[in-house]
């Protein structure tokens, strides 16, 4: 969606009332106002929260009493006393670790339903008995609520009576070893939303034309060179749309690792997980808040990255 | 339009007025073992004595979990829950939003409790919460693989606890491959917390912060306490045991998958029930010393009435019927849930239903409280830092000595500019 208001501004009112105003600029200006309820609405339900996080983010406060806050301004980020004690939160290794483990979690998990999404994709896209019903049961792991499926994983995994716990490794415990438990979140979330990243991959291979294909196959290319010189770059577009998506979802985890780990060990596995632990458990507001404008930053950060490096466009 | 209004105003009046006072009243339970089904039948009698109702909403398991919930309900000055369950960590850290039960309640009512938890309850002269039930840190061992396996009593000390735990682990590994020695809570949370204080104080490595605020944890008991529980995982314990919480812990030691199982008072009527395979078989003791004799965590859960409840009259009535002598007995009876008033460790009925709580009574009287009063609002992240610390000598990640040594720079760190 593109407004063109600020590159054309409407003129002044008073001056061209006798004329009538450009075509572009009368949309431009229905735009506006069939967008205005939806603008405040999100000034008030996103906006307003966004700027109690930024406000109390350079406050001291308790979570039971917010009206007793007081201002410090960065030091809720860094912080050393007089006694050469570090109490801003980018001084906590606990925050790195938590930073650590979450960029981990993005880039396999990602990468690895990018891949299997792709495969599924290209298989449901081709003509078989059974597909419609098979483009529907794909879904169903990402229709499962993440905090049912993530306990159902955690039940599988345990080393005592679990399906894989017990079963397949004869009685490991995944998730109780920190540097294996990591993988074991890989795998659910690998499980989980591999099938939404198919879809969406789907969707983008059924706007490809299948006259092209015909020429292709007609030139004598094989299927791998068609997959490679054709698919792949048309595909893009659409892949790199389904990629910003699942990045950004995937900075923002936290219901796996809350459910599977506990909290305590959930804050330093993933950045959100930190910041629950910090803002609720610890009802330290203020710190909470700055922890959330951190990731608010490290994942606008990211954004524009992306955006930029791969020249997406949402339009 | 005036006499819409005025009829509908009059109508309720009516409505009102003919039901006496009869309220509702939202009760917060947790939902451990059987605790939901005993606080729903015992908000029921009292609902049914008063002609008043009662709404039971069902907290989430862990304690860590039902502390967040509450918190933001607090702060928002919700009026949805009139009474709300508390442990017995929390009233240093949620004082201000109880009403103060001093004077509302009868002296000689709030003197029939343990001293020791009153005082728990009461932050800064204000009694914020009446004691519902003490919990105290409790071994259970199989009385028969005891006997199968030539042992005549339960253990003394840890070091005795490894020896059998492993001697019978071995012995029945050959018939069941899930067999574990050794079950607790080793799950990085509050309960590892509970845990691990107990193998502190038993190996005389004090409290992590004394009661003047001091830290203390930083000493070679404590380092040795902590390489000891490491020393039991995947020896006498499951590798997973650091990701049991009680129930997991229960869950195994009652499906007679386990030999010994530190646990709370409320495990031992489950246990006996139809359903569990241990049924008859299981004793209580205290908890294994260090060398500093034994040592059990005082846990716990009081009620409390929240300060913006509409009903309060009815809500501490409520409060004072849940924790009345009648009351606890039942759930004594039934739960195996520790009364807060001594004279009940002499009662028949509950020696006949619990026949450890009158040997076991110096364990309840003497337990150790956990460092929630000298370290305030802080005390949640005390407790996160030491159950992290542990758990990382636990998974190997670190020794002892190394562990208490970080854990104080930490400790440091969030005392910061004080407790």
């Amino acid at each position: 969606m593109t407004i063109n208001a600020p590159a054309k501004p409407p003129a002044a009112p008073p001056a061209s009332r006798k004329r009538s105003p450009g075509i572009e600029a009368s949309r431009a200006r229905t735009a506006i106002i069939l967008l205005l309820p939806t603008l405040i609405a999100i000034v008030l339900v996103a906006g307003f929260p966004l700027y109690r996080t930024i406000f109390f983010s350079a406050q001291e406060a308790n979570l039971t009493t917010p009206g007793q806050a007081t201002f410090i301004g960065l030091e809720n980020f860094w912080f050393t006393t007089a006694e050469g004690i570090g109490l801003g939160f980018l001084q906590d290794p606990q925050w790195w670790t938590a930073v650590r483990n979450t960029l981990i979690f993005t880039v396999f998990s990602v990468f690895l339903e990018t891949v299997f999404g792709m495969i599924i994709a290209l298989v449901v896209n081709s003509a078989f008995a059974g597909r419609s019903f098979l483009r529907t049961a794909m879904l169903i792991p990402w229709a499962i609520p993440t905090v049912v499926s993530a306990q159902m994983w955690a039940y599988m995994y345990n080393d005592s009576f679990g399906l894989i716990g017990q079963g397949l490794l004869g009685g490991q415990a995944l998730l109780a070893d920190p540097s294996k438990a990591i993988w074991a979140l890989i795998a659910v979330d690998v499980w989980k939303t591999t099938s939404f990243m198919a879809l969406l991959i789907l969707a983008g291979l059924q706007s490809l034309p299948g006259d092209m294909y015909e020429a292709a196959d007609m030139d004598g290319a094989s299927k791998w060179t068609q997959f490679w010189r054709m698919t792949l770059p048309l595909l893009r577009p659409a892949l790199l749309v389904a990629l910003v998506f699942r990045s950004l979802d995937a900075l923002r985890v936290f219901d796996i690792m809350y459910v599977m780990l506990g909290a305590n060990v959930a804050a330093s596995t993933s950045m959100t997980g930190y910041a629950r632990q910090q803002l609720i458990d610890n009802q330290l507001l203020g710190t909470g808040s700055a922890v959330s404008v951190a990731i608010f930053i490290i994942i606008m950060a990211i954004v524009v990255v992306y955006v930029t490096a791969f020249r997406v466009k949402f339009d | 339009m005036k006499k819409a209004i005025a009829l509908v105003t009059l109508t309720a009046a009516i409505a009102a007025s003919s039901q006496a006072d009869a309220v509702q009243v939202t009760l917060a339970c947790g939902t451990v073992g059987q605790e939901l089904q005993l606080c729903k039948d015992g908000a029921a009698r009292w609902a049914k004595k008063t002609g008043n109702t009662v709404k039971v909403f069902e907290s989430p398991n862990l304690t860590n979990d039902r502390l967040g919930l509450y918190q933001q309900q607090l702060a928002a000055k919700s009026d949805a829950i009139d009474v709300y369950q508390l442990d017995i960590i929390w009233p240093g850290l949620l004082s201000q939003h109880f009403v103060d039960l001093k004077g509302k309640i009868p002296a000689a009512e709030v003197n029939a409790h343990f001293k020791s938890i009153i005082a728990a309850d009461t932050v800064d002269g204000k009694l914020v919460a009446m004691p519902w039930f003490t919990d105290a840190g409790l071994l259970y061992y199989r009385t028969d693989l005891l006997k199968k396996y030539g042992y005549s009593a339960a253990p003394k000390t840890w070091t005795e606890l490894a020896t059998m735990a492993k001697k019978i682990q071995d012995g029945e590994k050959k018939a069941n491959s899930t067999f574990a020695g050794f079950v607790f809570q080793g799950k990085n949370y509050e309960g590892l917390t509970c845990d691990a204080l107990e193998w502190l104080v038993s190996f005389g490595g004090g409290t992590i912060v004394d009661d003047s605020g001091k830290i203390t944890i930083n000493n070679a008991n404590a380092a040795k306490a902590m390489d000891t529980a490491a020393s039991w995982v995947k020896s006498i314990s499951p590798a997973g045991v650091t990701t049991y919480g009680e129930e997991e812990a229960r869950g195994i030691f009652q499906s007679g998958n386990a030999a010994f199982m530190r646990n709370w008072p409320y495990a031992w009527a489950l246990g006996q029930s139809d359903d569990s395979k241990v049924k008859g078989k299981i004793g209580v003791a205290p908890l294994p010393s260090g060398g500093n004799g034994n040592a059990a965590t005082l846990g716990g859960w009081n009620l409390g009435v929240s300060m913006y409840s509409k009903n309060q009259a009815a809500a501490i009535d409520l409060v004072r019927y849940l924790t009345s002598a009648e009351e606890q007995k039942i759930r004594a009876v039934e739960g195996a849930y520790n009364p807060t008033r001594p004279a009940l460790y002499k009662d028949q009925a509950v020696l006949k239903a619990n026949p450890f709580f009158g040997s076991l009574l110096d364990v309840f009287t003497s337990a150790v409280a956990r460092p929630s009063g000298p370290t305030k609002l802080k005390y949640n992240q005390v407790s996160q830092a030491f159950a992290g610390a542990v758990s990382d000598v636990m998974a190997g990640k670190t020794k002892g000595e190394a562990a208490v040594k970080k854990l104080e720079t930490d400790l440091a760190r969030i005392k910061g500019r004080g407790w």
